[in-house]
């Protein structure tokens, strides 16, 4: 479910100056919190206090199901549907099965990773209210920003906005959710 | 700007970027090329390689028509150029992967300016190799017999045969360097977007950069995701080129029936691979101006890269040769000394050596692996090389093969010839619409790279500029 939310965005010139806006942000508590770097930078998970991604544990059952699901139908099809017996070998021969559930198993993991860090990312998703800021473009060129949400039990428009003040950002704007509202830009 | 130079010149290595390269000049450099007209070299590549695709529709078209009798396979050759084609182009493909995975895994932060083109690259050479498998089958309207799929003859696909490995590798590692591809791109699809300046370049690169807003939640797990495929597509690359080995090794032709043929066709499809990527990279390189992005650092570590797999598959020629010799075994002989080193097709035994053997041998020299002009010359002889390696394996092995009765030639027909040329339209042309409209180096990664991406980066005292002084003043004034 959407739920309307606002955001102060502070843009910084430096990855060290948003990364200890980041561990700053972190250490008040707050959660609906986030960088925007134009690449990741190096130790920004730990500033934020995030915890590891779960990427990897959906990779692992997705490739566990594409190889079993390789031996089954190979077994299936060679085996119990239509026996073949090729080259004198018996019809539910392993060692030739290696080969496609090896392919398989790759398969299934590389879909489950795109797609799940999509899933994870909640992407694609267009219409998010920090596009609402022109500033927010030098995002993906050469500057970095720090975004507090309205939807954090902390957020205080004013308070908030001090705390980001305190970590020497290069600009701090209010980026109003529903932009007819007239943001304070 | 020395300085930024400072920590890996103190190692002794030059800088990845030419200096005065910072975060604005890379977004720059890259995005201009989409963003500007085409300069006129790219239009008459353009017109050379769509000339050469319409050669591949009508020669594929006059294929299909008749059937693949209009080609020169016959009694005793029943493989040549087509397979030829499929191992050449797959194998070009690989390099791509290889600079996209097993770098990224070996940490090699050189491979940031050259990795988006290699994989562009791995894609339309895949595409290009997927065309032989494709028309070869004759009724191509019957190719989906080559997947498991039901059908009224409630037949199965026999899957003891490596042929059928093939095409599940062939496909898996399409699909896995397609989304390998795309993902990389999704953050420098956004920069498009953001320095879009027409309506139309916003919705079409924002609709290609599913909304991405470069937040640090987002890098986690996109980083992560990354990793993933790395690590999958290293064993991916090495399976995919030993299956395609697979399909001769598992034979019982001599000259094909070796146990060398894994590793060794793995060495060659990054040798060729590497040829390709240097190639293309050249040219790019030239037409575009990327002289501070690609550095002559980069020839000199693919050329390496290249000397080092040239003399891996050297090695490979020596060895099948020796054992082929040392085996006794008469036909395994005959292949080798009389249909190959010597006889009617040793003209193409010696251009293989000459090329990828011996020619790769000047870059044990540090000037000439950074030479620009021999550097191309080398790729285009590998490449050329690496086309004849496997037309010997295929050809040789089989036109004279166990009775000399039923020895044959082979000649490749005109169609065989359009069909070969065609595919290289079909590369150039998607090749060159990629430059043209996809930001061809990976802009966030070689961001990733510099000095002051380094949230330790500290400019050394002699800079001028301070920031925090700058930004507070700013805060200062009411901001």
């Amino acid at each position: 479910m959407y739920a309307k939310h606002d955001l102060l965005l502070a843009e910084y010139e430096t990855p060290a100056a948003c990364l200890h806006a980041a561990e700053k942000l972190r250490d008040a508590k707050y959660k609906n919190f986030d960088a925007h770097t134009p690449f990741p930078v190096h130790g920004m998970d730990a500033a934020m206090g995030l915890k590891d991604s779960k990427l990897g544990w959906f990779v692992l059952v997705a490739g566990t199901t594409g190889m079993t699901a390789g031996f089954c139908m190979m077994y299936w099809m060679n085996a119990i549907d239509y026996p073949l017996i090729i080259g004198g070998k018996p019809p539910g021969s392993f060692p030739s099965m290696i080969p496609i559930m090896f392919e398989l198993t790759i398969l299934f993991s590389g879909i489950t990773a795109v797609f799940g860090m999509f899933g994870l990312n909640q992407l694609p998703r267009h219409h998010h209210p920090i596009f609402n800021s022109d500033r927010f473009r030098s995002a993906t060129n050469h500057r970095f920003f720090v975004s507090v949400e309205s939807l954090d039990p902390k957020f205080d428009r004013e308070k908030t906005k001090a705390l980001l003040e305190s970590t020497h950002p290069s600009h701090i704007e209010f980026v109003a959710d529903n932009i007819d509202e007239g943001s304070a830009k | 700007m020395a300085h930024r130079n400072l920590p890996i010149a103190a190692l002794g290595e030059e800088s990845l970027l030419a200096p005065g390269m910072g975060f604005t000049e890379i977004t720059d450099v890259v995005c201009g090329v989409t963003e500007r007209p085409a300069p006129k070299a790219w239009w008459v590549a353009f017109g050379i390689a769509i000339s050469f695709l319409g050669i591949f529709t009508l020669a594929v078209g006059y294929l299909l028509w008749n059937g693949v009798g209009v080609w020169g396979n016959n009694a005793p050759v029943y493989w040549a150029w087509d397979i030829t084609n499929f191992v050449w182009w797959i194998g070009i493909g690989h390099a791509g992967t290889l600079i996209s995975a097993v770098l990224f895994l070996f940490r090699q932060k050189w491979r940031t300016a050259i990795n988006r083109f290699a994989e562009a690259m791995t894609i339309f050479a895949v595409i290009c190799a997927l065309v032989f498998p494709g028309i070869h089958v004759g009724r191509i309207w019957f190719a989906y017999y080559m997947l498991p799929l039901p059908n009224e003859m409630l037949l199965w696909p026999n899957f003891k045969s490596p042929l059928i490995w093939d095409v599940f590798a062939v496909s898996t590692y399409f699909t896995i360097s397609l989304l390998f591809w795309f993902v990389g791109l999704i953050p420098d699809f956004a920069t498009l977007r953001d320095r879009a300046t027409t309506s139309t370049r916003r919705t079409v690169y924002g609709a290609l950069a599913l909304g991405w807003r470069s937040s640090n939640r987002h890098w986690q797990n996109y980083e992560r995701a990354y990793l993933l495929l790395a690590g999958l597509s290293t064993p991916l690359v090495l399976s995919v080129h030993s299956v395609v080995s697979f399909d001769f090794a598992t034979s019982v032709v001599p000259g094909w029936h070796t146990t060398i043929f894994p590793p060794y066709f793995v060495a060659g499809a990054i040798f060729s691979g590497f040829a390709m990527v240097m190639t293309l990279m050249l040219v790019t390189r030239a037409v575009y101006g990327m002289t501070s992005v690609v550095r002559p650092m980069h020839l000199e570590l693919m050329n390496k890269i290249i000397l080092l797999t040239g003399t891996i598959v050297g090695y490979a020629y020596a060895m099948e040769f020796f054992i082929a010799y040392y085996s006794g075994n008469e036909y395994e002989r005959h292949v080798f000394i009389h249909n190959r080193a010597t006889g009617p097709m040793a003209w193409a035994y010696w251009i293989m050596i000459t090329c990828n053997v011996l020619s790769p041998q000047v870059y044990w020299f540090k000037k000439l692996r950074r030479n620009i002009a021999v550097s191309f010359v080398v790729s285009i002889l590998v490449n050329i090389g690496m086309w004849f390696e496997r037309f010997v394996i295929i050809v040789t092995s089989l036109f004279h093969d166990f009775l000399p009765s039923a020895w044959g030639d082979y000649s490749p027909t005109l169609i065989d010839i359009s069909i070969f040329m065609g595919t290289l339209g079909l590369f150039f042309t998607a090749f060159l619409l990629f430059i043209r409209w996809v930001p061809m180096i990976a802009i966030a990664e070689v961001k990733g790279i510099l000095p002051e991406a380094d949230p330790h980066y500290h400019p050394e005292a002699t800079e001028p500029n301070d920031h925090h002084g700058a930004i507070t003043a700013h805060v200062a004034a009411g901001e």
